[in-house]
């Protein structure tokens, strides 16, 4: 599977780590190259240093042949174009973005991207929590994370 | 007319004053505090201080009964958020965004911004105006760029050169629909014919664009 990752952030570079370790075919855009070093020794996958709304970046990641686009940088307007860009442009057929305003990420959903709101998906888990003790569905990855080395 | 205006930067700024002086009602919204407080002290109550992209700050700005919304934020993806969240939560009638890639230009349309203002765009264009003859420039863009108005300077090696309109093999969606001549507009006939240094404007479908140019392209 080809996956392009935008923001080579905490998010976007233990998502690449995880899904190299799976074998997959991995391309991460960040506008800093220092960014990278969050990839740690083991990465192998494709880093390409530039700007994620600009098309000429995107093509040279090679979003046209990308089974999936996760958009993860810090800016939800700069997730939210890159995303419609992979989807109108490129015709991505699975595109996903990282929108910490819970309004706009329930507006830009029904407006056909997948969205991942964590801002209520914290404070859900936690509301969950402090009303029944129990963590219900979550799961903690990090144990597993880190004990997986990648 | 109530215009509200995202982003107080000089553009947004100059805009304000612009839109007060022809009697419009606007509003100015800045996010960043500092530069909020700069310009409202000239301009007064029609700055607000909060960002254009919170529904929120939307709602407060009286986004709801706003004829059109303005975004001239210095982001691409800034401009681009609050132009559609505008339309989807506001159903605001015109939304305008300026865009620094002239790339953006179609896929904001495609993504339902109404117009947008491309200062790159527009330099370039003028600078082309000072190039050569025979390119065809783009001057304007009509029903959502599916019709654009073009100029073309008719040198001395262009093909078309003394020939009368009705000779010319034009593209089936275009129009000529003056000729500017020492500093005259002709309104052409079938049978005005174009000299050295006449100007063609002519109304074409953005799609037809490539055809008009071979018609007057210079030969090498």
């Amino acid at each position: 599977m080809n996956i392009v990752i935008l923001g080579c952030g905490r998010v976007g570079s233990t998502f690449a780590r995880l899904m190299y370790n799976d074998g997959e075919n991995v391309t991460i855009i960040d506008q800093q190259s220092e960014a990278f070093r969050r990839l740690g020794t083991k990465f192998r996958g494709n880093r390409i240093v530039g700007n994620g709304i600009d098309e000429d970046v995107l093509r040279r990641a090679g979003v046209q042949n990308a089974d999936i686009f996760i958009a993860v940088t810090q800016g939800d307007n700069r997730n939210i174009m890159a995303a419609q860009i992979a989807r109108m442009v490129f015709k991505v057929p699975k595109v996903i973005a990282r929108i910490y305003d819970p309004i706009r990420a329930d507006r830009y959903r029904q407006l056909g991207i997948i969205t991942i709101c964590t801002t209520t998906i914290a404070s859900g888990l936690m509301r969950d929590f402090v009303k029944s003790g129990e963590w219900g569905l979550a799961r903690d990855y990090s144990k597993e994370y880190v004990s997986l080395d990648v | 007319m109530y215009v509200i205006i995202v982003g107080g930067g000089n553009v947004g700024y100059y805009l304000a004053k612009t839109l007060v002086g022809a009697r419009h009602e606007v509003l100015i919204l800045e996010k960043d505090r500092i530069r909020y407080r700069t310009i409202s002290e000239e301009l007064g109550e029609v700055v607000m201080q909060g960002d254009g992209c919170e529904v929120a700050h939307q709602t407060q700005a009286g986004f709801g009964r706003a004829d059109a919304v303005v975004a001239v934020t210095g982001s691409d993806d800034d401009n681009l958020v609050i132009c559609q969240m505008a339309k989807l939560e506001h159903n605001v009638p015109r939304t305008i965004a300026r865009i620094s890639d002239p790339r953006n230009e179609q896929l904001f349309h495609e993504l339902g911004i109404d117009a947008t203002v491309s200062s790159t765009k527009i330099i370039y264009n003028l600078i082309e105006q000072e190039i050569g003859t025979g390119e065809v420039i783009p001057l304007a863009a009509l029903s959502r760029g599916n019709i654009e108005i073009i100029e073309v300077e008719i040198g001395a090696k262009s093909p078309v050169l003394n020939k009368t309109i009705a000779s010319l093999s034009l593209p089936s969606e275009a129009l000529i629909i003056s000729v500017l001549r020492d500093g005259h507009a002709i309104v052409p006939s079938a049978d005005t014919q174009l000299v050295l240094g006449d100007n063609v404007i002519a109304l074409v479908g953005a799609d037809k664009e490539h055809d008009m140019r071979d018609v007057f392209q210079e030969n090498a």
